[in-house]
């Protein structure tokens, strides 16, 4: 028998359709060609390698998933892989890309009118345009219904004011996803880069997800025109909607960070002599490995079943729930004890887990806290709501 | 112009292959398996020479049971416009390759052939130059730069004693060497268009080709085990260490 792949101990590789090994493998030498070398000094300086920006659309992986407007028609679980390799790279790379995507492309491809989908999506898809998506307001971000930002009717217009916390690529977006409260219950608007009364700041000093620019968004009657309002969905299902196709990438990408981690530490407890022997050869630390395989080995199948009900139609969003809380806490736990057997060598930024280890704390908290996500199991288990 | 670019299905090169406990090969079971690197290099230069407007078709043939087609439209996703699989589960020495390729290249009447210098699998380095010999037209091996004018083409060629840059009338052989080009990653959209492009089997045995295998491996064994290095403190302790193992 050969030996089994320590990063696949299910062969799970076998059950990928020609295509989905196809994007895998494309993706995954883009990612080690291109952006691995990048991303320790990204991360490092807090920047984001905008210079790869081109070369990501050109790939084809900012709205891989939609049909037309440029966009490559994937399935989901295709989806899943590119999130995972990105991921196996930085969670800033993913996140950009699952922004631009699930969060930016996908309401306006799913909400938006004709005309708003012929004026962006192309653009968005080349990467001419880039997108953010702002629900989280300052006053707290598990609670999106009782949002403060609003826009009031003003003639034909609207008028928007509020402010929005923790929005991913804030600063840089063209084009701003912003959900407000109006009279109708809360509606989605595309706001302009250079729309007057709208500004942005960069927010600093973040310990995690450095290479992916984090901003905040203020609105002080930023007039837009009916036409920029998403005409095709009311209510908190919104938003909803959207967090549920970037959670279901974000129950992949993790997986990318786990197995990049265990693959540093089993080539390093092979080399590190201690003791007269490889670190490998102690039971502590082949119990620390074991599990490793055996956490990651779990979240691969379950990704792969939510990736097999997404794409026949029935992926429920409980379901989502439960994976993107079972899988990043799994990569969490993993990069942590894989900084933990690196030693010293494992607090700086040339050994990966403890960059993983750091932005996997923004992980585990946007697109739906650990608890959040735990209490939507539980409201589904118990039809009681426990928030 | 048609160009014709051979690819082979290889063990992944970054995947650490094992010799079978009983070592009547290598295993490949379950181990992640790609384009033959040189041959990638082959197909790219056909395609920069017919995006530049010298080729007008590219066409990509593999030798090898089903599972090669993963290759053939990796490759077709990388561009080349229609795909030849040659179906057999004998896994062909270099003779019997070529004679299979000439055996294609009789119905396809390509203009320029282009193969890897080697597949990484058996490091043969043979069936450009035996196709060449059996299709009785000229050869340009190792290239590392490739310039093609009317019916010749100029080859820079990698050799022992640096390059070599030399002239071949087409139709003609040339096969590829690492600093030739880097091949493209394959786009995303590209993918899904391959699903579309032509993909013909011709089984081996209408091919009238003789397998003629004719190299018997009896065995195979891992490279032995490199021995640890030593240091040594000073260039004359390093004299007299290659001088006692009767290397200076
Ligand atoms: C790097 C980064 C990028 C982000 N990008 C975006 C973006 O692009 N767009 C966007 O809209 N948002 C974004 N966010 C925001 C993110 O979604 C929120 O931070 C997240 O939803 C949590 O909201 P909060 O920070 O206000 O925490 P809070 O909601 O204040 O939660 C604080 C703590 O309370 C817990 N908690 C909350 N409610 C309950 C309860 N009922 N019972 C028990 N415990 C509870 C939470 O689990 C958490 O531990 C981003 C965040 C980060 C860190």
């Amino acid at each position: 028998m050969a030996k089994l792949n320590p990063l696949d101990l299910y062969d799970i590789r076998s059950q990928l359709s020609e295509d989905e090994l196809m994007v895998q493998d494309s993706i995954a030498a883009w990612v080690d060609e291109r952006a691995v070398p990048l991303i320790a000094e990204c991360f490092d300086k807090a920047r984001f390698p905008t210079e790869l920006i081109p070369e990501i659309a050109e790939l084809g992986l900012l709205g891989s998933t939609l049909e037309g407007y440029g966009c490559a028609g994937l399935n989901y679980t295709s989806y899943g892989l590119i999130c995972q390799e990105l991921e196996r790279c930085d969670s800033g790379l993913r996140s950009f890309v699952s922004v631009q995507s699930s969060l930016c492309m996908y309401p306006i491809y799913a909400f938006g009118s004709e005309e708003q989908k012929q004026r962006w999506l192309p653009e968005m898809a080349a990467g001419r345009a880039i997108g953010c998506f702002g629900l989280t307001e300052p006053q707290g971000g598990s609670d999106p219904a009782n949002m403060k930002t609003h826009a009031k009717r003003d003639g034909d217009d609207w008028l928007l004011n509020g402010a929005k916390m923790w929005i991913t690529n804030g600063s840089v977006a063209d084009i701003a996803i912003v959900w407000a409260q109006t009279e109708d219950g809360i509606q989605g608007f595309l706001v302009e880069k250079d729309m007057a009364g709208f500004v942005t700041q960069d927010i600093h000093s973040k310990m995690s997800l450095r290479a992916s620019t984090t901003s905040e968004l203020y609105f002080d009657n930023v007039r837009l025109p009916d036409s920029s309002r998403l005409p095709g969905v009311k209510g908190l299902k919104g938003p909803l909607s959207c967090l549920t196709q970037a959670r279901f990438g974000i129950s992949w990408g993790p997986i990318g960070c786990a197995i990049d981690c265990l693959d540093s530490v089993l080539k390093y407890t092979e080399d590190r002599i201690l003791f007269d022997r490889p670190l490998a050869a102690n039971q502590a630390i082949q119990i620390r490995l074991a599990d490793m395989a055996r956490r990651i080995t779990t979240a691969q199948l379950l990704a792969l079943q939510l990736g097999r009900l997404k794409d026949a139609g029935k992926m429920q969003h409980t379901q989502v729930n439960l994976a993107k809380w079972n899988n990043v806490r799994m990569a969490l736990d993993i990069a942590r004890d894989a900084r933990d057997m690196l030693g010293g060598f494992g607090i700086t930024t040339e050994y990966t887990p403890i960059r993983h280890m750091l932005n996997l704390e923004s992980v585990i908290t946007y697109e739906g806290t650990e608890t959040i996500h735990q209490l939507a199991v539980g409201r589904e288990l118990t039809g009681i709501s426990a928030f | 112009m048609k160009i014709l670019v051979g690819i082979k299905r290889v063990v992944d090169f970054n995947v650490r292959v094992r010799v079978k406990p009983d070592g009547s090969g290598v295993d490949t079971d379950g181990a992640k398996m790609s384009i033959n690197p040189f041959d990638e290099i082959a197909l790219e230069e056909a395609l920069r020479l017919r995006e530049a407007g010298i080729a007008s078709e590219v066409i990509v043939i593999s030798i090898g049971d089903s599972s090669c087609q993963q290759q053939l439209r990796t490759g077709l996703a990388m561009g080349a416009d229609r795909a030849i699989q040659v179906d057999t589960d004998i896994h062909l020495q270099p003779l019997a390759a070529a004679r299979t390729m000439l055996a294609v290249i009789e119905t396809e009447q390509p203009g320029l052939v282009i193969l890897g210098k080697q597949a990484i699998d058996d490091d043969n380095n043979q069936t450009g130059q035996m196709l060449a010999a059996l299709w009785n037209r000229p050869q340009a091996t190792f290239a590392s730069k490739v310039v093609v004018a009317g019916d010749t083409a100029t080859v820079t060629r990698e050799v022992d004693a640096g390059l070599e840059t030399i002239e071949v009338d087409l139709p003609a052989v040339i096969t590829t060497d690492l600093r030739l080009n880097t091949p493209r990653f394959v786009k995303l959209p590209d993918i899904m268009k391959a699903k579309r492009k032509p993909l013909e089997v011709i089984a081996f045995t209408e091919l009238a080709v003789s397998n003629d295998n004719n190299i018997q491996i009896d065995h195979y064994a891992p490279p032995a085990v490199r021995e640890k290095g030593i240091m040594v403190d000073s260039a004359a302790a390093l004299v007299t260490e290659l001088k006692s193992r009767g290397l200076l």
